[in-house]
């Protein structure tokens, strides 16, 4: 468990400081995938920093499985560090060496046996899918191949925690979806705790479990990814949620009742669920925004109903669409968006 | 030209060519290499001083010392080889027993060259990515490894580069140092050259110090490309 207790970071600058966390308070359940977001600037690479401890926070503790990281002394901490590997936007793979020995280097730093780090680089490699780029040199892979040597790279001390830095937002969609689904995958298989640290909502939304959405330095929002996903609370959460020209839509003066519907990995893209609802339900609606996307057969995002009638009416299509799984849906009322 | 070949002038230049110049060449060589060796030892480890020992980077040292390191350093490099020479005469005697002949003149070569390694290594140092440094500390790398490990073999396509350098400078000061007590070309240069009028004898030392360097520099260049992963072509 990954307990982070009022933990605040300030750096100096010329003629002052700047807060880049303020009093933030975590607990990060064993097993979770984690996602921690927000927009540039908002303290997600500092805040992840600090909890390997490669920024001494100003004050606040982070506690590891009772450990209090602030307390140790600087070899502990490097021991302590095997436990709690990270993954990089920039890959960060050591260029003049090939694959396999940059798996090989952190069991290195931690003086394994030559050949016992060999063979267990080599079944990490072929456990990300890159089994027969062994002896091939970083600039000679491509990015998402770069990341999968870099996640290698990151399992070979057996860690418990997996801490990645915007590991994705360097790759193209589809590279990214391959590198996420990994990334679920090796925490299906081995049990880790992962933190996720990204900008982009769709990450969080696929593979977490929890999020804390950060602003300015503070947690303005935290809990279960599809109770945040189809109810945000706070501004910035509705501003990651909601994509673009959404709060438009509602603002809108309109005759009809709006309804939000939030696809949330529903199996919704075999089924005309607008056409189904008017055949089932006699209900008609129109739809003002819609934003999804499909990942395989699933579908995520948000979509915004017109529905004209009466409270039953409206009352009849939210109950309706709660039916399917995966879906949520709430009337919106004009005054809050 | 066959008039030319026959002249004395000629004669005597190639007389000289041929019992001076190899051992001058062999001296030259010997001399440079030498002394850049020497120079990479005292001057890597305070370069990688320089860099590693910054703030926020991977020792802690405290401020005065890289201060006082760049002080040496920037004087050293600023005072003209031959002057240094003669200063460190002192020093020479000390360690070669002498201040005359081949093998002194590798003290001061040491001296003026050990500042300019440092100065290249830390440049060198520089170039590596300071998120690979980060990658290694957030795996739990202590300093000294991070040094041995990351970024010397990070940036060894740099220092080879930076070595070649050393190496042809070195090679143009061990000339130079013909001038007081000094063996090797540059004194054969100086001596029938400069003092005896014998422009041809010059002329050859001279070319010889060309090819030398070309070839060195052509190696060297050739060896840091080819260390270098980074420009491996995909396959």
């Amino acid at each position: 468990m990954i307990e982070i207790q009022n933990l605040s970071k300030t750096f100096p600058v010329s003629g002052g400081t700047v807060e880049a966390l303020k009093d933030i308070s975590l607990t990060i359940p064993d097993g979770e995938i984690y996602g921690i977001i927000g927009m540039s600037g908002a303290g997600k690479s500092t805040l992840v920093r600090c909890i390997n401890m490669l920024e001494r926070p100003t004050s606040g503790k982070v506690i590891i499985d009772g450990k209090d990281l602030g307390s140790l002394t600087q070899a502990q901490l490097r021991e302590e560090r095997r436990n709690i590997t990270m993954i990089f936007q920039g890959f960060n793979l050591l260029m003049q060496r090939n694959c396999l020995k940059n798996v090989c280097f952190p069991l290195e730093l931690a003086g394994c046996k030559k050949k016992e780090a060999v063979e267990r680089a080599t079944e990490l490699l072929e456990l990300v899918g890159l089994g027969d780029k062994l002896k091939s040199y970083p600039a000679q892979l491509s990015g998402g191949q770069q990341q999968r040597v870099a996640i290698a790279r990151a399992l070979a001390t057996h860690p418990k925690i997996l801490l990645c830095d915007e590991a994705t937002s360097a790759l193209d969609p589809q590279t990214t979806q391959s590198i996420l689904s990994l990334i679920k995958d090796l925490h299906d298989k081995l049990g880790l705790t992962v933190i996720v640290i990204t900008h982009q909502m769709s990450v969080v939304e696929q593979i977490c479990t929890r999020v804390a959405i950060l602003n300015h330095g503070s947690v303005v929002e935290e809990g279960v990814v599809s109770e945040v996903f189809a109810s945000p609370e706070s501004e910035e959460a509705k501003q990651l949620v909601y994509p673009e020209g959404y709060q438009q839509a509602i603002e809108t003066e309109r005759e009809e009742h709006l309804i939000r519907v939030v696809f949330n990995g529903a199996s919704a893209t075999q089924t005309p669920l607008i056409a189904k609802m008017a055949m089932e339900e006699n209900i008609i609606a129109s739809i003002l925004f819609a934003s999804t996307r499909s990942i395989g057969d699933k579908a995520y995002g948000n979509m915004l109903l017109g529905i004209s009638g009466g409270k039953e009416q409206i009352e009849k299509a939210i109950a309706y669409l709660r039916r399917i799984p995966d879906i949520h849906a709430e009337e919106v009322t004009r005054d809050h968006g | 030209m066959g008039e030319f070949f026959a002249s004395e002038t000629v004669q005597t230049a190639l007389d000289i060519l041929k019992t001076e110049f190899p051992l001058a060449i062999w001296e030259t060589i010997y001399v440079t290499v030498l002394s850049t060796f020497f120079a990479i030892v005292i001057g890597l480890p305070l370069g990688v001083l320089l860099v590693a020992g910054e703030k926020g980077r991977v020792l802690r040292i405290p401020k005065w010392i890289l201060h006082i390191l760049n002080i040496i350093i920037n004087l050293l490099r600023s005072i003209p080889f031959l002057i240094l020479m003669i200063v460190v005469f002192p020093l020479t005697r000390l360690i070669m027993g002498t201040v005359v002949g081949t093998p002194a003149s590798i003290v001061p070569l040491v001296i003026a060259a050990f500042p300019f390694v440092a100065r290249l290594v830390e440049s060198s140092l520089r170039e590596v990515n300071p998120n690979i440094i980060e990658t290694a500390q957030s795996m739990g790398a202590s300093p000294m490894q991070i040094i041995v490990k990351v970024m010397i073999p990070e940036s060894i396509p740099s220092l080879i580069s930076n070595v070649t350098l050393t190496i042809t400078t070195v090679l143009g000061y061990s000339a130079m140092s013909g001038i007081i007590g000094g063996g090797g070309l540059g004194k054969i240069a100086i001596n029938y050259g400069y003092y005896r009028y014998q422009y041809l004898v010059m002329g050859c030392a001279v070319i010889c110090l060309i090819i030398l360097v070309q070839i060195f520099q052509s190696v060297g260049t050739r060896i840091s490309v080819k260390s270098d992963k980074r420009l491996k072509h995909r396959k």
